[in-house]
Protein backbone atom coordinates (compact mmCIF):
# COMPACT_ATOMS: atom_id res chain seq x y z
CA UNK A 1 0.00 0.00 0.00
CA UNK A 2 1.45 3.29 -0.91
CA UNK A 3 2.18 5.80 1.99
CA UNK A 4 -1.40 7.96 2.57
CA UNK A 5 -1.14 11.49 4.00
CA UNK A 6 -3.69 13.63 6.35
CA UNK A 7 -2.82 17.08 6.34
CA UNK A 8 -4.88 19.64 8.23
CA UNK A 9 -5.01 23.37 6.72
CA UNK A 10 -6.20 25.79 9.75
CA UNK A 11 -6.91 29.26 8.60
CA UNK A 12 -9.07 32.44 8.18
CA UNK A 13 -12.83 31.15 7.17
CA UNK A 14 -12.43 33.70 4.38
CA UNK A 15 -10.24 31.85 2.54
CA UNK A 16 -12.28 28.43 1.77
CA UNK A 17 -13.51 29.39 -1.13
CA UNK A 18 -9.97 30.55 -3.29
CA UNK A 19 -8.61 27.26 -1.19
CA UNK A 20 -11.53 24.70 -2.76
CA UNK A 21 -10.98 26.24 -6.07
CA UNK A 22 -7.16 25.94 -5.58
CA UNK A 23 -7.39 22.45 -4.43
CA UNK A 24 -10.07 21.47 -7.06
CA UNK A 25 -6.95 22.79 -9.79
CA UNK A 26 -4.24 20.22 -8.26
CA UNK A 27 -6.77 17.89 -8.48
CA UNK A 28 -7.57 17.23 -4.55
CA UNK A 29 -10.96 15.64 -4.84
CA UNK A 30 -12.17 15.31 -1.50
CA UNK A 31 -11.95 17.12 1.75
CA UNK A 32 -13.91 17.66 5.19
CA UNK A 33 -14.58 21.19 6.45
CA UNK A 34 -15.17 22.77 9.86
CA UNK A 35 -15.73 25.52 11.53
CA UNK A 36 -13.65 25.77 14.68
CA UNK A 37 -12.49 28.38 16.96
CA UNK A 38 -8.64 28.52 18.34
CA UNK A 39 -6.11 30.92 19.48
CA UNK A 40 -2.48 30.93 18.22
CA UNK A 41 -0.18 34.44 18.45
CA UNK A 42 -3.29 36.72 18.19
CA UNK A 43 -5.01 38.10 21.37
CA UNK A 44 -8.26 38.36 19.70
CA UNK A 45 -10.94 41.07 20.55
CA UNK A 46 -12.54 43.08 23.17
CA UNK A 47 -16.99 42.95 23.57
CA UNK A 48 -19.10 44.66 25.88
CA UNK A 49 -22.85 44.02 27.23
CA UNK A 50 -24.24 46.20 29.21
CA UNK A 51 -20.86 47.80 30.38
CA UNK A 52 -19.30 44.49 31.10
CA UNK A 53 -16.32 43.61 29.15
CA UNK A 54 -14.98 40.24 27.92
CA UNK A 55 -11.86 38.89 26.54
CA UNK A 56 -12.63 36.98 23.75
CA UNK A 57 -9.53 35.16 23.41
CA UNK A 58 -10.19 32.21 20.71
CA UNK A 59 -10.95 33.35 16.79
CA UNK A 60 -13.29 31.80 14.44
CA UNK A 61 -11.12 29.88 12.39
CA UNK A 62 -12.02 27.54 9.32
CA UNK A 63 -10.46 23.82 9.37
CA UNK A 64 -10.01 21.96 6.01
CA UNK A 65 -8.83 18.21 6.74
CA UNK A 66 -7.53 16.99 3.10
CA UNK A 67 -6.30 12.74 2.75
CA UNK A 68 -3.70 12.51 -0.11
CA UNK A 69 -2.01 9.41 -1.65
CA UNK A 70 -1.71 10.33 -5.52
CA UNK A 71 -0.88 14.21 -5.21
CA UNK A 72 1.93 14.63 -3.69
CA UNK A 73 1.84 16.57 -0.24
CA UNK A 74 4.41 19.30 -0.67
CA UNK A 75 1.79 20.21 -3.44
CA UNK A 76 -0.77 20.53 -1.37
CA UNK A 77 0.94 22.27 1.61
CA UNK A 78 2.72 24.95 -1.04
CA UNK A 79 -1.08 25.60 -2.77
CA UNK A 80 -2.31 26.39 0.82
CA UNK A 81 0.66 28.55 1.49
CA UNK A 82 -0.15 31.06 -1.38
CA UNK A 83 -3.92 30.61 -0.80
CA UNK A 84 -4.12 31.89 2.47
CA UNK A 85 -1.10 33.90 3.19
CA UNK A 86 -1.98 37.44 4.09
CA UNK A 87 1.21 38.32 5.90
CA UNK A 88 -0.68 39.28 9.11
CA UNK A 89 -1.10 37.28 12.35
CA UNK A 90 -3.58 34.90 12.20
CA UNK A 91 -3.45 32.92 8.51
CA UNK A 92 -3.66 29.76 10.91
CA UNK A 93 -1.29 26.96 10.60
CA UNK A 94 -0.84 23.31 8.66
CA UNK A 95 -0.57 19.88 10.04
CA UNK A 96 0.65 16.90 8.51
CA UNK A 97 0.32 13.18 9.65
CA UNK A 98 0.86 9.88 7.87
CA UNK A 99 -2.36 7.71 8.15
CA UNK A 100 -2.47 4.15 8.41
CA UNK A 101 -5.66 3.11 6.13
CA UNK A 102 -8.44 4.62 4.49
CA UNK A 103 -11.70 2.77 3.76
CA UNK A 104 -14.47 3.53 1.60
CA UNK A 105 -17.54 2.25 3.48
CA UNK A 106 -19.31 1.81 0.14
CA UNK A 107 -17.38 -0.88 -1.16
CA UNK A 108 -15.20 -1.64 1.62
CA UNK A 109 -11.84 -0.86 -0.62
CA UNK A 110 -9.34 0.13 1.84
CA UNK A 111 -5.97 1.69 1.16
CA UNK A 112 -5.50 4.28 -1.70
CA UNK A 113 -7.49 3.23 -3.72
CA UNK A 114 -10.77 4.22 -1.07
CA UNK A 115 -9.49 7.88 -1.32
CA UNK A 116 -9.20 7.96 -5.19
CA UNK A 117 -11.50 8.70 -8.14
CA UNK A 118 -12.50 5.55 -9.60
CA UNK A 119 -12.41 7.45 -12.82
CA UNK A 120 -8.85 8.40 -12.64
CA UNK A 121 -8.04 4.30 -12.43
CA UNK B 1 -10.28 55.94 35.04
CA UNK B 2 -7.36 57.73 32.69
CA UNK B 3 -7.21 61.00 31.61
CA UNK B 4 -8.40 60.69 27.76
CA UNK B 5 -11.23 59.22 29.05
CA UNK B 6 -12.00 62.15 30.99
CA UNK B 7 -11.39 64.83 28.68
CA UNK B 8 -13.78 62.78 26.53
CA UNK B 9 -16.33 62.87 29.01
CA UNK B 10 -15.83 66.23 30.53
CA UNK B 11 -16.16 67.31 26.08
CA UNK B 12 -19.51 65.27 25.89
CA UNK B 13 -21.17 66.73 29.21
CA UNK B 14 -19.70 70.50 27.85
CA UNK B 15 -21.73 69.89 24.66
CA UNK B 16 -24.63 68.73 26.19
CA UNK B 17 -24.78 71.93 29.00
CA UNK B 18 -24.48 74.16 25.44
CA UNK B 19 -27.34 72.06 24.03
CA UNK B 20 -29.50 72.70 27.43
CA UNK B 21 -28.74 76.76 27.23
CA UNK B 22 -29.48 76.75 24.42
CA UNK B 23 -33.14 74.75 24.63
CA UNK B 24 -33.86 76.88 27.40
CA UNK B 25 -34.91 79.89 25.55
CA UNK B 26 -36.55 77.95 23.14
CA UNK B 27 -38.62 76.22 26.36
CA UNK B 28 -39.17 79.70 27.66
CA UNK B 29 -40.56 81.18 24.69
CA UNK B 30 -43.35 78.59 24.20
CA UNK B 31 -44.57 79.18 27.90
CA UNK B 32 -45.53 82.74 26.79
CA UNK B 33 -46.95 81.99 23.67
CA UNK B 34 -50.56 82.58 23.78
CA UNK B 35 -53.58 80.16 23.61
CA UNK B 36 -55.42 80.37 19.92
CA UNK B 37 -59.49 80.34 19.95
CA UNK B 38 -61.14 77.43 21.56
CA UNK B 39 -59.70 74.35 20.04
CA UNK B 40 -62.43 71.59 18.80
CA UNK B 41 -60.64 68.21 19.21
CA UNK B 42 -62.54 65.67 17.69
CA UNK B 43 -61.95 62.21 20.43
CA UNK B 44 -62.40 59.62 17.73
CA UNK B 45 -59.99 61.25 15.39
CA UNK B 46 -57.51 61.91 17.97
CA UNK B 47 -57.83 58.43 19.05
CA UNK B 48 -56.74 57.18 15.78
CA UNK B 49 -54.22 59.16 14.80
CA UNK B 50 -52.47 58.36 17.96
CA UNK B 51 -52.67 54.62 17.43
CA UNK B 52 -51.76 54.95 13.59
CA UNK B 53 -48.16 56.60 15.09
CA UNK B 54 -47.56 54.03 17.58
CA UNK B 55 -48.29 51.58 14.47
CA UNK B 56 -46.41 53.76 12.07
CA UNK B 57 -43.31 54.07 15.14
CA UNK B 58 -43.05 49.86 15.04
CA UNK B 59 -42.37 50.21 11.63
CA UNK B 60 -39.03 50.72 12.21
CA UNK B 61 -37.93 48.28 14.52
CA UNK B 62 -40.08 45.92 12.07
CA UNK B 63 -37.73 47.16 9.34
CA UNK B 64 -34.41 46.86 11.32
CA UNK B 65 -35.79 42.69 11.84
CA UNK B 66 -36.62 43.02 7.71
CA UNK B 67 -32.69 44.29 7.01
CA UNK B 68 -31.48 42.32 9.66
CA UNK B 69 -32.34 38.96 8.34
CA UNK B 70 -31.14 39.36 5.22
CA UNK B 71 -27.36 40.32 6.10
CA UNK B 72 -25.14 38.15 7.12
CA UNK B 73 -24.40 37.05 11.01
CA UNK B 74 -21.46 39.07 11.52
CA UNK B 75 -23.50 42.12 10.59
CA UNK B 76 -27.07 41.34 11.94
CA UNK B 77 -26.68 43.71 14.78
CA UNK B 78 -25.04 46.77 13.35
CA UNK B 79 -27.76 46.39 10.59
CA UNK B 80 -30.55 46.50 13.29
CA UNK B 81 -29.03 49.26 14.74
CA UNK B 82 -28.68 51.53 12.09
CA UNK B 83 -32.77 51.67 11.57
CA UNK B 84 -33.32 51.58 15.40
CA UNK B 85 -30.62 54.79 16.62
CA UNK B 86 -33.07 56.97 14.00
CA UNK B 87 -35.92 56.19 16.37
CA UNK B 88 -33.78 58.11 18.78
CA UNK B 89 -31.82 60.45 17.04
CA UNK B 90 -34.79 61.65 13.81
CA UNK B 91 -37.31 61.89 17.23
CA UNK B 92 -35.03 64.61 18.67
CA UNK B 93 -34.23 66.33 15.25
CA UNK B 94 -37.87 66.54 14.62
CA UNK B 95 -38.74 68.11 17.91
CA UNK B 96 -35.82 70.67 17.66
CA UNK B 97 -35.89 71.55 13.95
CA UNK B 98 -37.48 69.26 11.42
CA UNK B 99 -41.15 69.73 12.19
CA UNK B 100 -40.61 73.66 11.53
CA UNK B 101 -38.58 73.24 8.78
CA UNK B 102 -40.96 70.94 6.89
CA UNK B 103 -44.39 71.80 8.37
CA UNK B 104 -43.84 75.45 10.25
CA UNK B 105 -44.80 78.83 8.21
CA UNK B 106 -43.58 79.07 4.87
CA UNK B 107 -40.68 80.21 2.91
CA UNK B 108 -40.78 80.89 -0.70
CA UNK B 109 -42.47 77.58 -1.18
CA UNK B 110 -39.25 75.82 -0.90
CA UNK B 111 -38.79 75.26 2.99
CA UNK B 112 -40.90 75.74 6.39
CA UNK B 113 -39.36 78.57 8.50
CA UNK B 114 -37.65 77.85 12.46
CA UNK B 115 -40.42 79.87 13.78
CA UNK B 116 -41.68 76.50 15.28
CA UNK B 117 -38.46 75.65 16.31
CA UNK B 118 -38.25 73.06 19.55
CA UNK B 119 -41.94 72.68 19.02
CA UNK B 120 -42.05 76.82 20.08
CA UNK B 121 -45.94 77.63 19.81
CA UNK B 122 -46.85 74.28 18.31
CA UNK B 123 -49.29 72.88 21.38
CA UNK B 124 -52.46 70.78 21.91
CA UNK B 125 -54.62 73.69 19.80
CA UNK B 126 -55.32 71.96 16.22
CA UNK B 127 -53.60 73.45 13.40
CA UNK B 128 -56.45 74.75 10.81
CA UNK B 129 -53.94 73.65 8.27
CA UNK B 130 -53.09 70.51 8.77
CA UNK B 131 -55.37 68.47 10.98
CA UNK B 132 -58.24 70.72 12.40
CA UNK B 133 -60.06 68.23 14.53
CA UNK B 134 -57.22 66.83 15.84
CA UNK B 135 -54.27 68.62 18.98
CA UNK B 136 -51.05 69.90 16.79
CA UNK B 137 -48.98 67.62 18.71
CA UNK B 138 -50.36 64.37 17.56
CA UNK B 139 -49.65 66.05 13.83
CA UNK B 140 -46.69 66.08 14.92
CA UNK B 141 -46.04 63.21 16.40
CA UNK B 142 -47.44 61.52 13.68
CA UNK B 143 -45.18 63.22 10.91
CA UNK B 144 -42.65 62.36 13.32
CA UNK B 145 -42.46 58.63 13.14
CA UNK B 146 -42.45 59.11 9.30
CA UNK B 147 -39.29 61.32 9.24
CA UNK B 148 -37.54 58.12 12.00
CA UNK B 149 -38.89 55.17 9.31
CA UNK B 150 -37.43 57.29 6.00
CA UNK B 151 -34.04 57.82 6.45
CA UNK B 152 -33.68 54.46 8.33
CA UNK B 153 -34.82 52.63 4.73
CA UNK B 154 -31.65 54.05 3.24
CA UNK B 155 -29.53 51.55 5.54
CA UNK B 156 -31.12 48.79 3.08
CA UNK B 157 -28.60 50.56 0.21
CA UNK B 158 -25.53 50.37 2.21
CA UNK B 159 -25.41 47.63 4.35
CA UNK B 160 -22.79 45.48 5.65
CA UNK B 161 -19.96 48.03 4.84
CA UNK B 162 -21.13 51.92 6.18
CA UNK B 163 -19.11 53.36 9.44
CA UNK B 164 -21.69 53.96 12.47
CA UNK B 165 -20.32 57.56 13.09
CA UNK B 166 -20.62 58.39 9.45
CA UNK B 167 -24.19 57.00 9.51
CA UNK B 168 -25.14 58.83 12.15
CA UNK B 169 -24.05 62.12 10.37
CA UNK B 170 -25.63 61.37 7.05
CA UNK B 171 -29.29 60.79 8.49
CA UNK B 172 -29.02 63.54 10.39
CA UNK B 173 -27.38 66.06 7.93
CA UNK B 174 -29.89 64.16 5.47
CA UNK B 175 -33.09 64.47 7.37
CA UNK B 176 -32.30 68.01 7.47
CA UNK B 177 -31.56 68.41 4.24
CA UNK B 178 -33.03 66.30 1.85
CA UNK B 179 -36.29 65.33 3.99
CA UNK B 180 -37.68 67.91 5.63
CA UNK B 181 -37.67 70.01 2.68
CA UNK B 182 -39.35 67.67 0.46
CA UNK B 183 -41.66 66.97 3.22
CA UNK B 184 -42.51 70.85 2.79
CA UNK B 185 -42.63 70.87 -0.55
CA UNK B 186 -45.41 67.85 -1.06
CA UNK B 187 -47.51 68.44 2.27
CA UNK B 188 -46.61 71.59 3.77
CA UNK B 189 -49.16 74.63 3.30
CA UNK B 190 -47.26 76.88 0.45
CA UNK B 191 -45.28 73.94 -0.28
CA UNK B 192 -44.56 74.20 -4.44
CA UNK B 193 -45.45 70.48 -5.21
CA UNK B 194 -48.80 70.70 -3.43
CA UNK B 195 -49.50 74.11 -4.85
CA UNK B 196 -48.93 72.13 -8.25
CA UNK B 197 -51.46 69.97 -7.38
CA UNK B 198 -48.96 66.81 -6.88
CA UNK B 199 -51.05 64.01 -4.92
CA UNK B 200 -49.52 62.24 -2.37
CA UNK B 201 -51.34 60.55 -0.23
CA UNK B 202 -48.77 59.07 2.69
CA UNK B 203 -45.49 59.74 1.02
CA UNK B 204 -44.84 57.32 -2.21
CA UNK B 205 -42.11 60.62 -3.08
CA UNK B 206 -41.67 62.23 0.25
CA UNK B 207 -40.79 58.43 2.05
CA UNK B 208 -40.25 56.36 -0.24
CA UNK B 209 -38.56 57.96 -3.67
CA UNK B 210 -35.55 59.87 -1.83
CA UNK B 211 -35.16 57.13 0.39
CA UNK B 212 -34.13 54.70 -2.58
CA UNK B 213 -32.30 56.92 -4.73
CA UNK B 214 -30.67 58.46 -1.95
CA UNK B 215 -29.59 54.83 -1.15
CA UNK B 216 -28.76 53.92 -5.03
CA UNK B 217 -26.43 57.50 -5.08
CA UNK B 218 -24.82 56.28 -1.22
CA UNK B 219 -24.58 52.94 -2.22
CA UNK B 220 -22.87 54.01 -5.48
CA UNK B 221 -20.49 56.43 -3.96
CA UNK B 222 -18.90 54.12 -1.23
CA UNK B 223 -18.81 51.03 -3.56
CA UNK B 224 -19.64 46.84 -3.15
CA UNK B 225 -19.20 45.01 -0.21
CA UNK B 226 -15.90 43.04 -0.18
CA UNK B 227 -16.02 39.97 -1.99
CA UNK B 228 -19.55 41.23 -4.09
CA UNK B 229 -20.09 39.12 -6.75
CA UNK B 230 -17.87 36.46 -5.72
CA UNK B 231 -18.65 35.39 -2.02
CA UNK B 232 -21.94 34.07 -1.02
CA UNK B 233 -24.15 36.50 0.93
CA UNK B 234 -26.60 34.93 1.51
CA UNK B 235 -29.79 36.09 4.23
CA UNK B 236 -28.51 34.76 7.41
CA UNK B 237 -32.29 34.68 9.08
CA UNK B 238 -35.07 34.60 7.04
CA UNK B 239 -37.68 33.96 9.77
CA UNK B 240 -36.71 37.56 11.30
CA UNK B 241 -36.85 39.07 7.99
CA UNK B 242 -40.51 37.76 7.65
CA UNK B 243 -41.18 39.33 10.98
CA UNK B 244 -39.94 42.41 10.24
CA UNK B 245 -41.95 42.18 6.87
CA UNK B 246 -45.54 41.33 8.78
CA UNK B 247 -44.65 44.69 11.58
CA UNK B 248 -44.07 46.34 7.75
CA UNK B 249 -47.72 45.20 6.89
CA UNK B 250 -49.29 45.90 10.62
CA UNK B 251 -47.51 49.56 10.87
CA UNK B 252 -48.64 50.19 7.36
CA UNK B 253 -52.60 50.39 7.87
CA UNK B 254 -51.37 53.66 10.54
CA UNK B 255 -49.17 54.63 7.42
CA UNK B 256 -51.73 54.75 5.09
CA UNK B 257 -54.79 55.26 6.65
CA UNK B 258 -53.65 57.25 9.50
CA UNK B 259 -52.67 59.75 6.57
CA UNK B 260 -56.48 60.45 6.11
CA UNK B 261 -55.88 62.17 9.68
CA UNK B 262 -58.98 61.60 11.01
CA UNK B 263 -61.62 58.19 11.85
CA UNK B 264 -63.58 58.73 8.66
CA UNK B 265 -64.41 56.77 5.62
CA UNK B 266 -61.77 58.15 3.89
CA UNK B 267 -58.85 56.14 6.31
CA UNK B 268 -61.02 53.05 5.91
CA UNK B 269 -60.75 52.98 2.23
CA UNK B 270 -57.21 53.80 2.43
CA UNK B 271 -56.88 50.99 4.92
CA UNK B 272 -58.79 48.49 2.25
CA UNK B 273 -56.64 49.60 -0.91
CA UNK B 274 -53.37 49.24 1.11
CA UNK B 275 -54.43 45.65 2.22
CA UNK B 276 -54.89 45.07 -1.55
CA UNK B 277 -52.32 45.95 -2.74
CA UNK B 278 -49.98 44.11 -0.08
CA UNK B 279 -51.90 41.10 -1.30
CA UNK B 280 -51.61 41.62 -4.50
CA UNK B 281 -47.30 42.27 -4.63
CA UNK B 282 -47.23 39.58 -2.65
CA UNK B 283 -49.03 36.96 -4.89
CA UNK B 284 -47.60 38.84 -7.87
CA UNK B 285 -43.98 38.80 -6.68
CA UNK B 286 -44.55 34.95 -5.92
CA UNK B 287 -45.24 33.75 -9.34
CA UNK B 288 -42.99 36.31 -11.21
CA UNK B 289 -40.23 34.66 -9.21
CA UNK B 290 -41.86 31.01 -9.77
CA UNK B 291 -41.75 31.15 -13.46
CA UNK B 292 -38.54 33.21 -13.82
CA UNK B 293 -36.26 30.97 -10.81
CA UNK B 294 -38.58 27.79 -11.17
CA UNK B 295 -39.51 28.35 -7.10
CA UNK B 296 -41.46 30.28 -5.29
CA UNK B 297 -40.12 32.03 -2.40
CA UNK B 298 -40.63 33.07 1.16
CA UNK B 299 -38.08 35.94 0.47
CA UNK B 300 -40.00 36.62 -2.52
CA UNK B 301 -43.49 36.89 -0.20
CA UNK B 302 -42.12 39.14 2.00
CA UNK B 303 -40.58 41.48 -0.56
CA UNK B 304 -43.24 41.59 -2.53
CA UNK B 305 -45.73 42.64 0.32
CA UNK B 306 -43.15 45.31 1.02
CA UNK B 307 -43.35 46.90 -3.03
CA UNK B 308 -47.37 46.23 -3.11
CA UNK B 309 -47.61 48.77 0.18
CA UNK B 310 -44.75 51.07 -1.52
CA UNK B 311 -46.51 50.76 -4.56
CA UNK B 312 -50.08 51.85 -3.01
CA UNK B 313 -48.81 54.58 -0.48
CA UNK B 314 -48.99 57.39 -2.83
CA UNK B 315 -52.57 56.56 -3.88
CA UNK B 316 -53.85 55.04 -0.80
CA UNK B 317 -56.71 57.55 -0.07
CA UNK B 318 -56.95 58.58 -3.85
CA UNK B 319 -57.98 55.04 -5.45
CA UNK B 320 -60.59 52.37 -5.49
CA UNK B 321 -59.90 49.26 -4.51
CA UNK B 322 -59.63 47.69 -8.06
CA UNK B 323 -57.00 49.95 -9.20
CA UNK B 324 -55.18 49.02 -6.00
CA UNK B 325 -55.28 45.15 -6.66
CA UNK B 326 -54.28 46.39 -10.12
CA UNK B 327 -51.54 48.57 -8.70
CA UNK B 328 -50.14 45.96 -6.65
CA UNK B 329 -50.08 42.94 -9.07
CA UNK B 330 -47.96 45.38 -11.31
CA UNK B 331 -46.09 46.95 -8.65
CA UNK B 332 -44.55 43.24 -7.52
CA UNK B 333 -43.24 42.15 -10.87
CA UNK B 334 -41.72 45.50 -11.52
CA UNK B 335 -39.84 45.38 -8.25
CA UNK B 336 -39.14 41.57 -8.80
CA UNK B 337 -37.45 42.74 -12.33
CA UNK B 338 -35.68 45.65 -10.79
CA UNK B 339 -34.07 43.40 -7.91
CA UNK B 340 -33.37 40.08 -9.75
CA UNK B 341 -32.84 41.14 -13.34
CA UNK B 342 -31.83 45.03 -13.70
CA UNK B 343 -29.73 44.88 -10.35
CA UNK B 344 -27.58 42.25 -11.51
CA UNK B 345 -27.09 43.46 -15.45
CA UNK B 346 -26.14 46.87 -14.02
CA UNK B 347 -23.91 45.42 -11.43
CA UNK B 348 -24.61 48.18 -8.51
CA UNK B 349 -24.67 46.85 -4.98
CA UNK B 350 -27.66 47.78 -3.66
CA UNK B 351 -27.11 45.29 -0.93
CA UNK B 352 -30.66 44.81 0.61
CA UNK B 353 -32.52 46.36 -2.65
CA UNK B 354 -33.63 49.62 -0.35
CA UNK B 355 -33.84 51.44 -4.02
CA UNK B 356 -34.88 48.32 -5.98
CA UNK B 357 -38.18 47.97 -3.75
CA UNK B 358 -38.63 51.67 -2.46
CA UNK B 359 -36.98 54.08 -5.15
CA UNK B 360 -38.86 52.07 -8.28
CA UNK B 361 -42.18 51.25 -6.30
CA UNK B 362 -42.21 54.51 -5.12
CA UNK B 363 -41.78 56.16 -8.82
CA UNK B 364 -44.29 53.96 -10.30
CA UNK B 365 -46.58 54.17 -7.42
CA UNK B 366 -46.28 57.91 -8.03
CA UNK B 367 -47.11 57.70 -11.68
CA UNK B 368 -49.74 55.22 -10.94
CA UNK B 369 -51.64 57.58 -9.03
CA UNK B 370 -51.68 60.10 -11.60
CA UNK B 371 -53.48 57.55 -13.51
CA UNK B 372 -56.21 55.50 -11.68
CA UNK B 373 -56.71 58.94 -9.35
CA UNK B 374 -60.31 59.53 -9.17
CA UNK B 375 -62.31 62.29 -7.44
CA UNK B 376 -65.45 59.85 -7.03
CA UNK B 377 -63.23 58.19 -4.66
CA UNK B 378 -61.66 61.03 -2.88
CA UNK B 379 -62.98 64.76 -3.66
CA UNK B 380 -60.68 66.27 -1.89
CA UNK B 381 -57.95 64.35 -4.56
CA UNK B 382 -58.06 64.86 -8.31
CA UNK B 383 -58.97 62.76 -10.88
CA UNK B 384 -56.53 61.11 -13.25
CA UNK B 385 -56.04 59.72 -16.69
CA UNK B 386 -58.66 57.18 -16.54
CA UNK B 387 -61.20 59.71 -15.34
CA UNK B 388 -60.53 61.77 -18.31
CA UNK B 389 -57.40 63.81 -16.75
CA UNK B 390 -54.27 63.12 -18.20
CA UNK B 391 -52.54 66.17 -16.79
CA UNK B 392 -52.12 64.88 -13.57
CA UNK B 393 -49.56 61.81 -14.59
CA UNK B 394 -47.98 65.23 -15.55
CA UNK B 395 -47.78 66.68 -12.35
CA UNK B 396 -47.15 63.05 -10.83
CA UNK B 397 -43.46 62.41 -13.05
CA UNK B 398 -42.80 66.17 -12.33
CA UNK B 399 -43.35 65.47 -8.63
CA UNK B 400 -41.13 62.51 -9.14
CA UNK B 401 -38.57 63.70 -11.42
CA UNK B 402 -37.67 66.97 -9.10
CA UNK B 403 -37.45 64.39 -5.92
CA UNK B 404 -35.52 61.95 -7.91
CA UNK B 405 -33.13 64.78 -9.04
CA UNK B 406 -32.62 66.40 -5.65
CA UNK B 407 -32.78 63.53 -3.41
CA UNK B 408 -29.45 62.04 -5.57
CA UNK B 409 -27.65 65.60 -5.71
CA UNK B 410 -28.13 66.56 -1.83
CA UNK B 411 -26.73 62.65 -1.54
CA UNK B 412 -24.18 63.16 -3.48
CA UNK B 413 -23.11 66.42 -1.73
CA UNK B 414 -23.84 65.23 1.77
CA UNK B 415 -22.04 62.27 1.42
CA UNK B 416 -18.74 64.06 0.50
CA UNK B 417 -18.60 66.46 3.07
CA UNK B 418 -18.83 63.89 5.46
CA UNK B 419 -16.09 62.43 3.14
CA UNK B 420 -14.39 65.32 4.74
CA UNK B 421 -14.12 64.48 7.93
CA UNK B 422 -14.64 60.64 8.81
CA UNK B 423 -14.02 57.43 7.22
CA UNK B 424 -17.39 56.42 5.50
CA UNK B 425 -16.69 52.70 4.29
CA UNK B 426 -15.47 50.38 6.20
CA UNK B 427 -11.96 48.61 5.20
CA UNK B 428 -11.98 45.36 3.61
CA UNK B 429 -10.24 43.34 7.38
CA UNK B 430 -13.14 45.30 9.11
CA UNK B 431 -15.82 44.07 6.13
CA UNK B 432 -14.12 40.48 6.57
CA UNK B 433 -14.33 40.50 10.57
CA UNK B 434 -17.62 41.67 10.50
CA UNK B 435 -19.33 45.17 11.53
CA UNK B 436 -21.10 43.76 14.64
CA UNK B 437 -17.61 43.38 16.52
CA UNK B 438 -15.27 46.25 14.61
CA UNK B 439 -18.02 48.79 14.93
CA UNK B 440 -20.14 47.82 18.29
CA UNK B 441 -18.11 45.38 19.93
CA UNK B 442 -20.92 43.16 20.48
CA UNK B 443 -22.15 39.62 18.50
CA UNK B 444 -25.96 38.99 18.02
CA UNK B 445 -24.90 35.65 18.32
CA UNK B 446 -23.06 34.61 21.27
CA UNK B 447 -21.92 30.71 21.36
CA UNK B 448 -21.39 31.09 24.88
CA UNK B 449 -20.18 27.86 25.78
CA UNK B 450 -17.66 27.48 22.77
CA UNK B 451 -15.79 30.52 22.87
CA UNK B 452 -15.94 31.75 26.61
CA UNK B 453 -14.50 34.73 26.94
CA UNK B 454 -12.80 36.01 30.29
CA UNK B 455 -14.76 39.38 32.51
CA UNK B 456 -11.97 41.71 31.74
CA UNK B 457 -12.63 43.46 35.07
CA UNK B 458 -12.19 40.22 36.82
CA UNK B 459 -8.31 39.52 37.13
CA UNK B 460 -7.79 36.52 36.11
CA UNK B 461 -5.71 34.51 37.19
CA UNK B 462 -5.03 31.00 35.89
CA UNK B 463 -8.34 29.12 34.88
CA UNK B 464 -11.07 30.38 37.38
CA UNK B 465 -14.01 28.92 36.22
CA UNK B 466 -16.11 29.46 38.70
CA UNK B 467 -15.87 33.51 37.99
CA UNK B 468 -16.53 33.32 34.37
CA UNK B 469 -19.57 31.07 34.79
CA UNK B 470 -21.14 33.56 37.23
CA UNK B 471 -20.46 36.63 34.85
CA UNK B 472 -21.81 34.03 31.98
CA UNK B 473 -25.05 34.15 33.54
CA UNK B 474 -25.54 37.76 33.36
CA UNK B 475 -25.56 37.51 29.42
CA UNK B 476 -28.53 35.40 29.00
Amino acid sequence: MRPITKIDIITRPEKLDALKEAMNKINVTGMTVTQVYGCGLSKGHKEIYRGQEYAINLVPKVKIEIVVCEVPVERVIETAKIVCRTGKMGDGKIFVYPLTNAVRIRTGEEGDIAIMDPKNL
Amino acid sequence: MNANVMKKLCAILGILFVFTVLLASAVFAEETAAPAEPPKIDTGDTTFVLISAALVMLMTPGLALFYGGMVRTKNVLSTIMQSFICLGIISIQWVLWGYSLAFGPDINHLIGSLDWIGLNGVGVDPNADYSATIPQYAFMIFQGVFAIITPAIIAGSVGERVKFPAYIAFVLLWATFVYDPVAHWVWGVGGWLRENGVLDFAGGTVVHIISGVSGLVFALMIGKRKGYGSEVMAPHHLPMTVLGAALLWFGWYGFNAGSALGASGLAVAAFVTTHTAAAAATVSWVFAEWLYHGKPTLLGAASGCIAGLVVITPAAGFVSIMSALIMGLLGGVICFFSVAVAKTKLGYDDSLDAFGVHGVGGTFGAIATGIFASTAVNPAGADGLLTGNASQVVSQIIGAGTCWLFAAVMTFIIVKFIGLFMQITADAEQQVQGMDITEHGERGYAYQDLITGSPLSIPVTGFSNEQVAVKKTTLA
